[in-house]
């Protein structure tokens, strides 16, 4: 029997370090989200390990009283693989920027998603280079202008989510950075979920790239703008909840509840348990509503599974116990 | 059964034979039979593949030409060879590509059947060099081996032309093997093995093999016979092995004698692959191993892995050493065990990926941003990969900084017999693990002799810490920024690396212990310096002594003592003169003359003899 999980509270998981984040970045509303988010996880303290790059995002780990390693820029996907492979009962996290993870770490980034090991990777989504003060990123917006775009961005953005799915992520959910309870509850969602998940938070860098998901997460507009789609619910939004999403040929159309004749039943009921990832790259790539929450959540056998069944079938084929067994076998001869 | 021979016979000390021919005629397989089969009847041997660096070039043609070299004999055997006293050639294109490395006067052995127009043509001869007279300086045997093939096989069901054509090369080896007097029971042994549940394919292979060998007991074009008796060899328990699979198995003993699990990050890359090949079978042991996105991939997550508790591993050669270089800074700054094995090539860039060098000594030594001292230790032989393989694993887990290992193409590819070693004889491997929290425990409390930090393991209750890239303070091991604490750091992280210098052996002089000459040499060409030396010291030459060193960084604590013994020190290397500066930064006041070589190419015999030659009287 496993030792019962003891009783936590956020502030077991907040180390004696002074966060040095600048004021009002959205960093510490994630940071407080995952120090309450632990405790609801059922896991023990001493199995929790955060791996991150670097940027502004990835000194979290000195902030979290656990494991956790403030690695090199882009690599945390393969150090967290190396670290889950090795000890697959840890509950291993990543955390990323958005330039860490789809800039110098891409190849990473596409790999972890397609291996499909059990962990969990927060990516910081500022469509900036915060830490080396404000140059544009694999998402920044086309024209954006930047400490190193000067006239504007001639680069087009990755959307991290389209991106994802087309590496076969199991697990992508997106939440705004403004909402610390989405955040926590999507947190231990993707700690319950077997397999790789991928949380985008739309976070706000004050400094940098002040206001670039305002049109989206302002308190005033969210609700408007914003689709938080839960699985098996209808895709329903607007503050008097009478916008929906229906399918119009091979797009997503919204509609009006009460016009055209149109009722909750015609719109689209959210599977995100779907293998087929058509209707998720969908609901990624529309700009209205923006949709949060969790788009895709797909139960898959995971690496470390396929690693574990193949060890069990060549361990019991072997003859070889011991490397003594192997080094004496087969042409081995005597001198005297 | 083949009997012993009745005709006197010539007793030969050593024979080196290269076996070329296309590469789909068997060559490596043929090669591999006949070093075997000698190692068995008690030879030392040592041999050397070289494959097309095309996967499937075109049949026939120059660049497709496949070979493999058996050095054997009753004497000690440490090199495969240079110059070889048989070649045996299954086409045109084996012979040109490889006729000027048969010794003038000696024997070549050719398919006749494979010298039509069209293979001369391929192999870009303007004229049949077996009737142009441009062999008159050695002793050709002609065999029409792909007919007599075919004639042996005419009686046996079931078989192709593919198959048929397939198998001269058994021809061949029986030809040699009567030539050398071995037996061809082991070979039979091997297909009754190999082709279990294919009868004909054992009965073909065979009834080829008997032909080759009577073929050469009858054909009087085949004038002597030779033997050459079994070697003088430390007793024990022997198998062949290939400096890669050493390699790969040292690290499994250190596995299990450490009592952790393997773990190998690593992506492919020549001539490297083979140990990630050989470690992916062994799942049984609990390898566990990760086939990489790239070479940055590969050594992350083994740090990730050795973050968790494992014994971990990368393997690479030289353009994956350079990508690599960010993350074994990390190693080192967070100070984990990682275990780095560079089986350099030739290079710079992609280079010469087939051909061996020694020319990565300097990136492993400095190639990392800061200064990032991390120990680097060299494999001389292919048998004794598995013991550096072993100390690399032993000192990386007791000293808890990255260690370096360092083979090369030539050791890593070829094969010599191997005193098997029992792990329960291999020496203990400690870790410097804490399972248990305690009063101000601090995850940068070192041991006091040796520096090394200790391992706190995720999982571990109380134990909870944080490492990075990040400068660190010396105690808490938390970000700092204070001026001092870095200076002091960088020189901790440096001292305890020289402190491995108390851990590791002294160098060790052989032949002369003091004289005229020191030749000193690192790594992969132990064979080659230690068989000139021996040659110069059996012909009467006192005072010419060998250094060779494994432990490059730290160098071993008496290193300076055994350089003052010697007038003249001349340091041989496979690259323009790496090692040697490491010396002349190290030891002041010697004059080190350089021997150097940058073709992709071992040294040879005759070359080393000499220039040393020329340094003493
Ligand atoms: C090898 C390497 N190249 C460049 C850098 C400089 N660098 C540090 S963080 C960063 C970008 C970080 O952007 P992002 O991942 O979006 O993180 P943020 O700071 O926005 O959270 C860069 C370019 C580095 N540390 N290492
Ligand atoms: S620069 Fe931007 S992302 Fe970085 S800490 Fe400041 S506000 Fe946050
Ligand atoms: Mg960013």
């Amino acid at each position: 029997m496993e030792a019962a999980v003891k009783e936590y509270t956020y502030k077991d998981f907040s180390s004696d370090q002074e966060v040095r984040w600048c004021p009002g970045c959205d960093d510490y509303v994630i940071l407080r989200s995952m120090q309450k988010a632990l405790p609801e996880m059922g896991v023990k303290k001493e199995d929790v390990v955060f791996i991150s790059g670097i940027g502004c995002s990835s000194r979290f780990p000195y902030y979290m009283d656990t494991y956790g390693m403030h690695s090199i820029h882009g690599r945390a996907p393969a150090i967290a693989s190396g670290v889950k492979l090795a000890n697959p009962d840890l509950s291993v996290w990543v955390i990323t920027g958005d330039g860490d993870s789809m800039a110098i770490g891409g190849n990473h980034f596409i790999h972890v998603l397609r291996r499909n090991l059990d962990l969990n990777i927060v990516l910081f989504n500022n469509e900036i280079y915060g830490l080396t003060k404000g140059q544009f990123s694999p998402t920044s917006l086309v024209g954006q202008k930047t400490k190193s775009s000067p006239y504007g961005n001639t680069q087009p953005p990755f959307s991290a989510g389209e991106l994802a799915l087309g590496a076969q992520a199991r697990f992508f959910a997106r939440v705004a950075g403004n909402t610390p309870k989405e955040i926590t509850q999507v947190f231990i969602d993707a700690e319950k979920f077997k397999g790789t998940s991928l949380i985008e938070v739309l976070q706000n860098c004050p400094i940098f790239n002040d206001g670039c998901f305002t049109k989206y997460t302002d308190k005033a507009v969210r609700e408007d703008r914003q689709l938080h789609v839960e699985h098996g619910k209808p895709m329903i939004f607007g503050k008097e909840r009478d916008k929906g999403l229906v399918l119009n040929g091979l797009k997503l159309e919204v509609v009006t509840i009460g016009e055209n004749g149109i009722t909750q039943e015609d719109l689209l009921v959210h599977n995100a348990k779907e293998q087929d990832p058509t209707l998720h790259q969908m609901l990624v790539r529309s700009e209205y509503p923006m949709v949060t929450g969790i788009i895709r959540s797909f139960d898959d056998v995971t690496l470390e599974e396929r690693e574990d069944a193949l060890t069990v079938q060549v361990k019991s084929d072997s003859q070889f116990s011991k490397t003594d067994d192997l080094f004496f076998s087969g042409d081995i001869y005597e001198v005297d | 059964m083949i009997t012993a021979k009745a005709e006197p016979q010539e007793v030969l000390e050593a024979v080196i034979i290269r076996f070329v021919g296309d590469s789909g005629d068997g060559m490596q397989l043929t090669g591999t039979q006949f070093s075997d089969t000698s190692a068995m009847f008690g030879n030392d041997v040592a041999t050397f593949p070289n494959y097309p660096a095309e996967i499937r070039a075109p049949q026939g043609s120059l660049y497709g030409v496949s070979g493999f070299q058996v050095h054997i004999g009753s004497v000690e055997i440490s090199t495969p060879g240079d110059n070889v006293d048989l070649l045996v050639a299954m086409n045109p294109a084996g012979l040109k590509t490889n006729l000027r490395a048969l010794k003038p006067g000696h024997t070549v052995i050719v398919d006749t059947d494979s010298f039509s127009k069209k293979n001369l043509e391929k192999a870009q001869y303007e004229s049949n060099p077996l009737e142009d007279g441009s062999l008159e300086n050695y002793r050709v045997i002609e065999v029409a081996m792909t007919s007599l093939t075919k004639e042996t096989l005419k009686a046996v069901e079931g078989l192709d032309n593919k198959s048929i054509t397939r198998s001269k090369n058994m021809f061949a080896l029986g030809m040699v093997y009567w030539m050398y007097d071995r037996s061809t029971d082991y070979t039979i042994e091997f297909f009754n093995k190999k082709f279990k549940n294919k009868p004909q394919i054992i009965e073909a292979n065979t009834k080829v093999l008997n032909a080759g060998y009577y073929f050469a007991e009858t054909l009087e074009l085949i004038p002597n016979a030779y033997t050459i008796a079994p070697a003088k060899m430390e007793s024990g328990t022997y198998r062949i092995i290939m400096g890669n699979t050493a390699t790969a198995w040292g690290f499994l003993a250190a596995a299990e004698k450490s009592g952790l699990e393997l773990f190998l990050g690593s992506y492919p890359i020549t001539p490297a692959s083979d140990i990630l090949h050989e470690l992916v079978k062994h799942k049984h042991f609990g390898v566990k191993t990760l086939q990489a996105e790239d070479e940055i991939a590969g050594i992350t997550s083994a740090i990730g892995a050795s973050f968790a508790g494992d014994l971990a591993l990368t393997t690479t050669s030289g353009p994956g050493l350079a990508l690599k270089g960010e993350a074994l800074g990390l190693a080192m700054m967070i100070e984990l065990p990682l275990v780095v094995v560079d089986v350099q090539r030739g290079g710079p860039s992609t280079g010469l990926p087939t051909k061996t060098e020694q020319s990565d000594l300097l990136q492993a030594m400095y190639g990392r941003n800061g200064e990032s001292p991390i120990i680097v230790i060299a494999a001389s032989t292919p048998s004794n990969c598995f013991d550096f393989a072993y100390e690399a694993a032993k000192l990386t887990l007791e000293h808890m900084t990255p260690v370096l290992l360092l083979t090369d193409g030539y050791i890593a590819n070829g094969s010599a017999p191997w005193k098997i070693r029992s792990v329960d004889d291999m020496p203990e491997i400690k870790n410097n693990k804490v399972s248990e929290a305690h009063e101000n425990w601090h995850p940068y409390d070192r041991d006091e002799n040796s520096l090394a930090r200790n391992w706190a393991i995720p999982g571990s209750p109380g134990l909870e810490h944080r490492v990075g890239g990040l400068e660190k303070d010396r105690v808490s091991g938390n970000v700092s920024y204070v001026p001092e604490n870095h200076e002091y750091m960088t020189k901790i992280r440096a001292e305890k690396v020289k402190r491995v210098q108390n851990y590791i052996p002294d160098i060790e002089t052989e032949f002369a212990q003091e004289g005229d000459l020191l030749v000193v040499g690192w790594g992969g060409t132990y064979g080659s310096l230690y068989s000139a030396v021996k040659q110069m010291s059996d012909e009467g030459h006192s005072n010419i002594g060998i250094a060779h060193f494994n432990y490059i960084n730290p160098l071993p604590k008496n290193t300076e003592e055994v350089l003052k013994k010697f007038k003249k020190i001349i340091v041989c290397e496979l690259n323009s003169g790496q090692f040697v500066q490491i010396l002349k930064t190290n030891f002041n006041g010697f004059e080190f003359l350089q021997l150097n070589k940058v073709q992709g190419l071992p040294f040879a015999n005759n070359e080393l003899i000499q220039k040393f030659k020329s340094l003493v009287k």
